[in-house]
């Protein structure tokens, strides 16, 4: 799974997270930023997050 | 998309006898298209009732949160301000307008600045709780607990000195009182906290702390004009919400005793009480199809929050009080650009008052049978007004 997130759009709600601690986190700014590419354990809380996101930052490319 | 002449609705309103949320907004999902409402005013507006429906009209550029807009829907006696009544208002900006705003308090807002909290919010519960016991066996948890609670903590967060916290906490509980407090009570409310909030805004200018306002000032992203509707903003928007959902969690948690202790309660009386059912007013700018329903431009639009929380094809038996469940996908803060910035704080605020209300007063029950609470009708939040407990 790849992650690409759009740092525009991101408005701060931090649901990301929350569900997916491991690889989400908030810049000083509060914008989200990768921490790491999810490993095979993190893909369904990535998928969660990519769900919960209020403004489509997050987009999961899986494969 | 369906053509014939929609149905017409009254605008939903909560009455005695009527539970919450009412059941016809299961027949208003099941409805093909949208059903229309007339509106107190005479005006008409769609309600969006469907999950799905709710969240395609909170992410669409081409429906507006502006009030300005002609066709804005205006549900009741409290409308949402234009910049012209109170600039700084920005749930009522669209974007690129409204994002300078949420930008600017986003920092403040962050899972890692909400944590750092938790000692105060802690320190804050404890606080009320030492009081209602040394008060005696029995308290209105709505007036010594859920509203105190949250006032208290946006003090800290605004830098309110501690010395003006029981003006502070005195004048937002007049506010949201509705049977307790006048019309013109509730007036002199507002205008002593703005008054309070200018003066705070011109002392931290003068001499900056470690709070919200003194960022916010340095930052220089909202011009001055602009902060004290924005400081106004977040007192609103945080302060009725969380005590509606402290006080309906905890009678839901008494009649529901096995979920006491468990954090989950949470998110699942977020979803399950939905207060904020109708505060998410739109506008559509231009045409626009929502579940099969042609929207026309200057048609005002009402999504039910509490309907899409209980919509069957998001959420299993939605009805039914389950915190096991994942419910995190309700919409009770919202969707889209403006999904409630301090929903984080507001989870805090739930789990440390659940939490610590049970682990100091454990034998804790309803002073009053069920169908004694006093449930808000008048309101723009479903809440209680009062919440007599014992122990």
């Amino acid at each position: 799974m790849r992650i690409t997130i759009d740092s525009e759009r991101c408005v701060g709600a931090g649901q990301c997270v929350l569900s997916a601690p491991q690889v989400f986190d908030q810049d000083e700014d509060g914008i989200v930023t990768l921490l790491a590419a999810p490993g095979p354990d993190e893909a369904a809380k990535v998928r969660i997050a990519t769900a919960l996101c209020p403004s489509g930052a997050i987009t999961a490319h899986e494969g | 998309m369906t053509h014939s002449d929609p149905v017409v609705v009254d605008f939903p309103t909560r009455k005695p006898g009527v539970p919450f949320p009412p059941p016809d907004y299961d027949g208003y999902r099941d409805h093909q298209g949208l059903v229309l409402s007339r509106l107190p005013n005479g005006a008409r507006a769609w309600l969006v009732t469907r999950h799905e429906d709710v969240r395609a009209v909170l992410t669409d550029s081409r429906i507006s949160s502006n009030p300005s807009h002609k066709g804005f829907p205006n549900v009741g006696t409290v409308g949402v301000p234009t910049q012209e009544q109170i600039p700084g208002w920005f749930v009522g900006l669209d974007s690129p307008e409204h994002d300078r705003f949420r930008k600017a308090l986003i920092p403040e807002f962050t899972v890692r600045r909400i944590r750092g909290l938790r000692p105060a919010i802690e320190r804050t519960v404890e606080e009320r709780l030492d009081a209602m016991l040394a008060a005696g066996n029995s308290a209105d948890l709505v007036a010594d607990y859920a509203l105190p609670v949250p006032s208290l903590v946006i003090s800290t967060l605004l830098g309110v000195p501690p010395s003006d916290r029981d003006f502070f906490e005195s004048r937002t509980r007049t506010l949201v009182s509705l049977r307790a407090s006048t019309d013109a009570q509730r007036e002199t409310a507002v205008k002593e906290l703005l008054r309070y909030i200018k003066r705070l805004v011109g002392i931290k200018a003068k001499w900056p702390g470690d709070d919200l306002i003194s960022r916010l000032l340095a930052a220089g992203s909202i011009a001055p004009h602009e902060l004290s509707g924005v400081l106004m903003l977040l007192l609103i928007a945080g302060h009725e919400t969380t005590a509606n959902n402290i006080a309906l969690g905890v009678v839901t948690l008494l009649r529901n005793p096995q979920w006491i202790g468990d954090d989950r309660a949470v998110e699942e009386t977020l979803r399950f009480h939905s207060v904020a059912d109708i505060v998410s007013l739109r506008v559509a700018v231009e045409d626009v199809e929502i579940g099969g329903q042609l929207i026309k431009a200057g048609d005002g639009i009402v999504p039910l929050i509490a309907a899409a929380n209980h919509d069957t094809s998001a959420f299993e038996c939605p009805h039914m009080f389950d915190p096991s469940r994942s419910a995190r996908h309700h919409v009770a803060f919202g969707y889209g650009i403006h999904q409630c910035l301090g929903q984080n704080l507001v989870r805090v605020e739930m789990e440390i008052a659940y939490r610590k209300l049970f682990e100091r007063i454990p034998d804790i029950r309803l002073a009053v049978p069920d169908e004694g609470l006093s449930i808000k009708y008048d309101g723009v939040l479903y809440g209680l007004e009062q919440l007599p407990v014992r122990w």
